[in-house]
């Protein structure tokens, strides 16, 4: 026991006095919140509209200011036709169009009803049906204020809720997929990368000669790195609450709990790769290069899950981040109990049984 | 009599059809310098890590420190120091914290830790680097550390794996010396080399060519049997025949 703590201790000074170390430990997540967190909002701000209006009248005046007050736009005034509306989205610049035809007014007065035109550059399929939306929204809006008895005889008012979510906030979905992909990286390359440096420097040898129990030196490199994970994952915690104004709906043990489990697998990972190289570069590749993108497509924060083909969705199974993402977006967001989370926590406890299992055979064998 | 610490019989590894160990018999005396010798791929590493307990043997026996290298690996483990060919301290920790991690992993005391690394530090004439991170300290010296902290804990045998590649032929002379205090002090040397001027320090010294043990006497016998007046000439006597190369 003395002598695991001695080794402990010395995982520590490793950790603390290598700057790289530090950096991909409590740089990357700092990086990656902000990043995911500001720059990769799924929301669509800052749209360049060129708002055609050839009736210049009242009601078409109105609604280009309420366009203008929705602060989602940017306008651009101008008479222009058919050829000119395609010159402008292919010298680029603009995302949508609106026209307003030049009797606009005098249909709605006298017939009852006008139409106008929404243009939308159809390259960027999500871009242009957000804009499209919004913009329905806003004509929508302005015709309920405008017109509130003019309404048709049946009338079917859809009334959206953003459950969870009422705000609308972007960075809601990427917190829990943020969280899974950084732990996963962070003890999964670290926790690899410190055995096998032990290998490569030949103290490894000098460790499978002494007492010191070939198992213990496993157990040793994976408790600091646990418990370094679990402060990590408590930064990430601090930063969404603070940073990103995300509301923690769920308990925070369980968070804590849920976690810890998920820092396990990702730990048993580690070893096992540790145990499969012997070179830091193959290590750190591996579990870098190897884990970041079926990290990021499986783990379903970024692409839904729900539409890719069945083999893609069968192999996402396997990826243990997408459990830990399921079950961290039910805690933390929609603040459900573990009688919710049980099946996804009872796999996520398998797979680190499992790779543990193979970590340790692995480990033991490489000594005959 | 003098005690055997080591007690090798007709000890073989085999991989497949290959013999990387041959039979190989031999007994190794209470602090005496035990040379191992012998060409890349004869066979030295494989023997030296059954000795160490890090490999079982296919067939013979083997004693170290009494115990067996079948079935008493951990109790080996305990009385053994090893150091290897590749420089195997921690280099982002300082001397000091090298001593007492290689220590407290061997579980020696905290006291006799403190006590030792003192006197070890003050011999070595190193109090100013003491708390220097060893990545810093020239290789020479970092060798004449990692030998010192491989028998720190007092063992019976200190296993030597090509302890001095790469280094100068000064320090080379100091690290001998170093050697010839700890024999002094009862512990056993085995040690592996390929300088030939380090064979003629060991009392006796063995060639291994092909996995067998081809020789085994003092460098003085040695000569006189092969009618020469150098180890090197004997060594490519004996290393010539040698059909495996290579590691």
């Amino acid at each position: 026991m003395k002598e695991l703590l001695v080794f402990i201790k010395k995982e520590f000074k490793h950790v603390f006095r290598d700057p790289r170390t530090l950096l991909i430990m409590f740089g990357l997540p700092v990086a990656q919140i902000v990043l995911f967190g500001f720059a990769l909002t799924s929301e669509v701000k800052n749209i360049d509209i060129l708002i055609a209006d050839n009736s210049k009248d009242m009601i078409s005046t109105q609604i280009t200011d309420k366009i203008k007050a929705s602060r989602y736009f940017i306008i651009q005034e101008k008479n222009i036709g058919g050829t000119d509306i395609d010159r402008a989205f292919k010298r680029g610049g603009v995302q949508s169009v609106l026209i307003f035809p030049a009797n606009f007014s005098n249909d709605l007065s006298h017939e009852g009803k006008a139409q106008v035109q929404i243009i939308a550059d159809g390259t960027d399929p999500n871009t242009a049906k957000t804009i499209v939306n919004y913009l329905t929204a806003i004509i929508g809006a302005y015709q309920q204020e405008k017109f509130p008895t003019a309404s048709l005889r049946y009338q079917i008012l859809t009334e959206p809720r953003m459950l969870y979510n009422e705000e609308d906030n972007g960075s809601m979905n990427f917190i829990p997929g943020v969280m899974a992909l950084i732990l996963m990286l962070v003890c999964t390359a670290l926790t690899s990368v410190s055995i096998v440096k032990e290998k490569e420097l030949g103290t490894m040898e000098i460790l499978l000669v002494s007492p010191f129990k070939p198992v213990m030196v496993l157990v040793s490199k994976a408790v600091p790195y646990f418990i370094l994970s679990l402060i990590n994952f408590t930064l990430i915690l601090l930063l969404s609450v603070f940073l990103l104004h995300i509301d923690i709906k769920g308990s925070i043990l369980l968070l804590y709990m849920e976690s810890a489990l998920f820092i396990l697998t990702c730990l048993s990972l580690g070893l096992m790769i540790s145990n499969a190289t012997n070179a830091q570069q193959t290590a750190l590749l591996i579990s870098m290069m190897g884990m970041m993108l079926p990290t990021i497509i499986f783990t379903g924060f970024i692409f839904p899950l729900e539409n890719m083909p069945w083999v893609l969705r069968t192999i996402s199974n396997i990826v243990p981040s997408k459990w830990y993402f399921l079950i961290i977006k039910s805690v933390m967001l929609k603040g459900l109990g573990l009688q919710y989370v049980w099946k996804e926590t009872l796999i996520l406890m398998v797979m680190t049984a499992v790779l543990l299992t193979i970590a340790i055979k692995k480990f033991k064998i490489r000594l005959q | 009599m003098e005690e055997k610490v080591i007690v090798c019989k007709d000890l073989t590894k085999q991989f497949g059809d290959f013999y990387a160990v041959d039979k190989i018999s031999f007994d190794v005396s209470k602090g005496e310098i035990f040379g191992f010798l012998g060409a890349n791929g004869a066979g030295k590493t494989t023997a030296m890590r059954i000795l160490c307990g890090l490999s079982y043997p296919s067939s013979g026996e083997a004693t170290v420190a009494g115990f067996s290298v079948r079935n008493q690996q951990e109790s080996i483990k305990k009385n053994i120091g090893y150091m290897s060919q590749k420089f195997s301290l921690y280099e982002n920790l300082s001397i000091l914290e090298n001593i007492e991690f290689f220590g407290g992993v061997y579980g020696v005391s905290r006291k006799d830790i403190r006590e030792r690394s003192d006197k070890l530090i003050q011999d070595m004439g190193l109090q100013k680097e003491a708390k220097k991170m060893v990545g810093s300290l020239p290789l020479g010296w970092k060798q004449k550390l990692a030998f010192s902290v491989s028998i720190f804990h007092r063992p019976k045998i200190v296993f030597l794996d090509e302890p001095t590649g790469g280094v100068d032929p000064v320090t080379r002379r100091q690290f001998w010396d170093m050697i010839y205090d700890a024999s002094a002090s009862g512990i056993t040397i085995f040690v592996t080399t390929h300088y030939m001027d380090e064979a003629e320090y060991c009392n006796r010294i063995s060639v291994m060519v092909d996995g067998k043990m081809e020789a085994l006497d003092s460098p003085a016998n040695l000569k006189k049997r092969y009618a020469t007046d150098s180890m090197d000439e004997v060594f490519y006597k004996l290393a010539r025949g040698a059909r495996r190369s290579g590691d």
